[in-house]
């Protein structure tokens, strides 16, 4: 059993001045295995509090980062699980789910973890998941006019997959659970 | 006269002594043994004569004055035992007054007068009034200090207070008191006089002696503290005013702090505060070369804890107007000793600052009025240089921020942007991040325009380059810090009302406008957010429909932001300058103001031509905008045409064959909006997927020839996934032809590329198979319309 936290668009200092107090009480050192952001963090201190959460940080850039040294995408491999990470802003249109699926054939992944929109989604499609965290600070959004702060948490078991996102809702943390059991077909080429 | 004598000879002379004491204490004890009392007297006081030596230091005399202590006490038991001399305790007293010197004589009669007061045969009063009067026959200082500090010590369970067996009739408490104060008094004089002992030359050494003997002086003021009986009312009438007499009579530097430290130690917090005026009279009237402050600071430490110690007591500090005496004390010292070093008043200050917090947390009135007698004080004194002043500054600045928790509390403190100015830049500016960081941490909100105008004073010192700041000198991450705490503050500056919001905005933005291109990058975005955060709100609220009195419209908010992000563009930070116009125009968008939208766009487009050259930046610029564009439902056919027409130029001219491709690709999108009323020109969306294959050819032959070979096939697939998407979204004019088309290219490329007969080994293309597979397996309308394509 591994832990994933997906998380993105945190537009620290440009949207919001930090995480909701309520997710850093729930985001504690040494329980979650891996970090998958999205990007847009925007600065250095967010990037060295998500270290101090779990050391195995994977970010890809969004456009509103400044270090440039993050990529445009990255596929890691974490359970039996292929998962490709990439903020958003290139899939034209944004947040369209067909024209992520492209993205997630193009990435040879399971499970595409997107961004941008900052909004909560999580779809099975072809065999596979496409997921956004939304905005973990519930940033200003152009694309979204309510945005709620909230990430995701994955649970990944050999084939099964666990996602759990947490939302603040007027003050309180609601969680939600959306089950996926990859396919064994979907690794074999045919 | 004890003259500069060297440790060794004071060893020795202290050893001759010892040997002198034990030589008599040899015999005395024969006499005690033989109860022979005319011995006992004679040797005893052939002991007690080694103590009127003069040429002891106080420790070493110390040293020899315990030894004849220990035989004192077996003699103090003989004199008990009426059976072992045979004398009335009365005819004792009156003979051991025969002995010759006056310093055995003194012991012995010390000794004698307290088995006389034990036997109860004579009131104590007058037994200890008669000792206390005698011993002024020993003048010298030290033998006189440890003569009486016997006398203390044997009369000390013999005192006649309340609930003692030596109390009542004619004795009371009152004589208990009196015979301390008087030992206590003359014991200070004998004490203070010891510094007029010895040569100048040798001060520093006799002062670190003189200190030794402090505790002795000190313990008169313990037992005063100990007697049962001595309440307010006598405390405050005769006890306190006969011990602060002699504090300040004596005029003695080190005598004055060690005794109002004890005073301050030794009785209890409420006499202290019903006694206040005397004792913050005493302390102005101290030696200038006093440290006042400390001990001011020792006497409210102590009241704060004691008004910290229960709810109850706090009526009784508003009754005797603590912070009044205390505030006006503190003035007068700092007033009269003009020695006192600026560090010296800040931490009187700070100390009745704190005080001030703990008793009247809710008078900021006070709070206010401490800050403004330290402005009076800073000002009266050239620039504040010395470090450790600045850190009780801060510390004066620091606490009223850590009690309130809510820094608007700290805002509407007149003087506390006064006291910040006196800071120096350095010291300043961790104040201002102080200030921030507790805004932070309580979450407070900042919620008018008039509050953020005080707000943004305070913290100048981050906003702008102050006049002396030095760019070089700064440190380039602290500055980032610095400037991006100042960013995540801006989000904290809020009201619900919208008028009051833009007010707020307009005076952000005045503020942070004096900022200079360094500071600007980093302070522009949130305040750019927070405006289209309020365009938003009124575009919820139904936009400006009340009219263009109202003041607070989007239109209005927008020219703000033009001039704003106007700014950043000429910093230069086209880059983010270009971002920030996409979400304006965005927002535009929503409200409706089609015309605002288009400028906002030109904007954009004319930071794209004239200053972003990068090629990486280009392409993530054109995702932006066509991303933006795509979305945007404002814009008639004339505008959308012009914006579309220049955005798929922009696209087919980037540097990279493979960027132009798919910059083209995804301007597709500008021509099909998958909305019930969203633009549907399929026509140009199969003139741009058409140009971006060419666009692929192109790239793929220049692959061959400059590798020799060509390039993966990915460029293909990945138009021939956005055939797919269209062909779904039921665009006529991509047919099940075209994408068969497109397979076998793909396929063909692929068959040149590896010179052989092995297909499908991208997988990117095996997977866009396996989905249209998939999609045919599934059957129904969708599956259906894929039937013509074989694959």
């Amino acid at each position: 059993m591994v832990l994933v936290l997906a998380l993105g668009d945190l537009h620290v200092p440009h949207r919001a001045a930090d995480l909701p107090p309520k997710f850093k009480s729930m985001l504690v050192p040494g329980k979650i295995q891996h970090i998958i952001c999205t990007g847009n963090l925007c600065i250095k201190e967010i990037h060295d509090y998500l270290k101090t959460i779990c050391p195995d940080l994977h970010i890809v850039r969004g456009e509103f980062d400044e270090d440039a040294r993050y990529p445009e995408n990255k596929t890691l491999t974490i359970g039996q699980f292929k998962l490709g990470l990439c903020h958003g802003h290139q899939v034209i249109p944004w947040g369209d789910l067909d024209s992520l699926a492209m993205l997630q054939r193009q990435l040879g992944v399971d499970i595409l973890v997107t961004g941008h929109t900052h909004q909560f989604t999580a779809y099975k499609h072809e065999g596979g998941v496409v997921i956004n965290p939304g905005s973990a600070t519930g940033a200003y959004s152009s694309i979204n006019q309510d945005v709620n702060p909230s990430f995701v948490l994955m649970d990944i078991d050999g084939f099964r997959a666990v996602v759990y996102v947490y939302e603040l809702i007027d003050g309180e943390v609601k969680v939600d659970k959306i089950e996926f059991k990859k396919p064994p077909t979907t690794n074999s080429a045919p | 006269m004890r003259t500069l004598a060297g440790v060794e000879d004071e060893d020795k002379w202290l050893a001759e002594g010892i040997a002198g004491i034990q030589h008599n204490a040899f015999f005395m004890h024969r006499a005690l043994d033989a109860n022979n009392l005319r011995e006992v007297l004679k040797y005893s006081a052939l002991m007690l004569s080694e103590l009127r030596t003069s040429k002891l230091s106080p420790q070493k005399y110390y040293d020899l004055y315990m030894r004849a202590f220990d035989q004192l006490r077996q003699l103090e038991i003989f004199f008990k035992d009426e059976s072992r001399h045979g004398l009335p305790v009365v005819d004792l007293y009156e003979l051991v007054q025969h002995a010759g010197n006056i310093l055995p004589r003194m012991y012995l009669l010390c000794t004698v007068g307290s088995v006389y007061i034990k036997s109860k045969q004579a009131p104590s009063k007058d037994v200890l009034k008669d000792l206390v009067e005698m011993c002024r026959g020993v003048q010298h200082p030290i033998r006189g200090l440890f003569l009486r500090s016997y006398l203390a010590q044997v009369s000390r369970d013999k005192l006649p207070e309340i609930g003692s067996d030596y109390e009542g009739d004619a004795n009371t408490v009152m004589d208990a008191v009196e015979f301390v104060l008087q030992n206590f008094t003359e014991m200070n004089k004998l004490w203070v006089r010891i510094q007029h002992q010895g040569p100048g030359t040798v001060r520093e050494k006799q002062e670190k002696e003189r200190n030794e003997l402090r505790d002795l002086v000190g313990k008169n003021l313990h037992v005063l503290g100990q007697i049962e009986g001595v309440d307010l009312e006598m405390y405050k009438e005769t006890v306190l005013p006969r011990v602060l007499e002699q504090v300040v009579n004596c005029k003695d530097k080190l005598a004055q702090y060690y005794l109002m430290e004890c005073i301050i130690q030794v009785f209890p917090d409420e006499y202290h505060l019903q006694t206040l005026e005397a004792l913050l009279a005493a302390c102005t009237q101290l030696m200038p070369t006093v440290d006042t402050k400390i001990v001011l600071t020792q006497l409210m430490d102590r009241l704060s804890n004691y008004a910290a110690s229960s709810p109850d007591v706090l009526h009784e500090f508003l009754q005797v107007e603590a912070f009044a005496k205390l505030s006006n004390a503190i003035g007068k010292v700092i007033d009269t000793q003009l020695e006192m070093p600026i560090v010296g008043a800040m931490t009187l200050f700070v100390s009745l600052l704190t005080f001030t917090l703990r008793v009247h947390p809710d008078r900021l009135d006070y709070v206010d009025q401490v800050l403004g007698a330290c402005v009076v004080k800073l000002s009266s004194v050239p620039k504040l240089e010395d470090a450790r002043a600045m850190k009780q500054v801060v510390a004066l600045l620091s606490a009223p921020l850590e009690k309130y928790s809510d820094i608007v509390t700290a805002l509407t403190l007149s003087n506390y942007p006064r006291v910040m100015d006196h800071l120096d830049d350095g010291t300043n500016k961790v104040m201002a991040m102080l200030i921030i960081q507790s805004i932070m941490k309580t979450d407070s909100c900042i919620s008018t325009a008039d509050k953020v105008e005080v707000l943004f004073e305070l913290i100048k010192g981050l906003i702008k380059d102050l006049d002396e700041t030095n760019a070089e000198e700064l440190d380039e991450e602290d500055f980032q810090e610095e400037q991006n705490s100042v960013a995540r503050l801006i989000h904290m500056l809020d009201n619900e009302e919208p008028e009051e919001m833009l007010k707020i905005i307009c005076v952000v933005r005045r503020h942070l406008m004096t900022g200079g291109p360094r500071r600007l990058p980093f302070t522009v975005p949130p305040l750019v957010f927070s405006a289209v955060r309020l365009v938003r709100q009124l575009e919820s609220q139904g936009g400006d429909i009340a009219g263009e009195d109202v003041p607070a419209t989007p239109r209005k908010i927008f020219q703000i932001l033009n001039q704003t992000i106007e700014v950043l563009s000429s910093v230069p930070c086209p880059e983010l300058a270009l971002r920030l116009y996409l979400q304006c125009a965005e927002a535009a968008s929503d409200c409706d103001l089609e015309p605002v939208a288009y400028e906002f766009f030109t904007q954009a487009f004319i930071l794209y031509e004239e200053e972003i050259a990068d090629s990486k930046a280009q392409v993530t610029a054109i995702h932006l905008i066509v991303g933006t564009l795509q979305r945007i439902n404002v814009f008639g056919i004339e505008n959308r045409d012009t914006l579309t027409h220049k955005a798929t130029g922009y696209s087919a001219r980037l540097l990279k064959k493979p960027d132009q491709c798919r910059a083209v690709y995804a301007c597709s999108h500008l021509f099909w909006v998958d909305d019930p009323d969203g633009i549907k020109d399929g026509e140009r969306v199969l003139l741009c997927l058409r140009r971006a294959l060419r666009i692929a050819n192109a790239a793929q032959q220049m692959a061959s020839a400059t590798r020799g070979s060509s390039g993966p096939v990915t460029l293909f697939v990945e138009i021939l996934n956005k055939y797919i998407y269209f062909f779904e979204k039921g665009n006529p004019h991509i047919t099940p032809s075209d994408i068969q088309s497109l397979i076998e290219l793909i396929n063909n490329e692929m068959q040149s590329d590896n010179g052989n007969t092995t297909i499908h080994s991208d997988p990117f293309f095996t997977s866009t198979l396996r989905y249209i597979r998939f999609i045919k397996q599934k059957g129904g309308l969708m599956g259906e319309r894929y039937d013509p394509i074989k694959l």
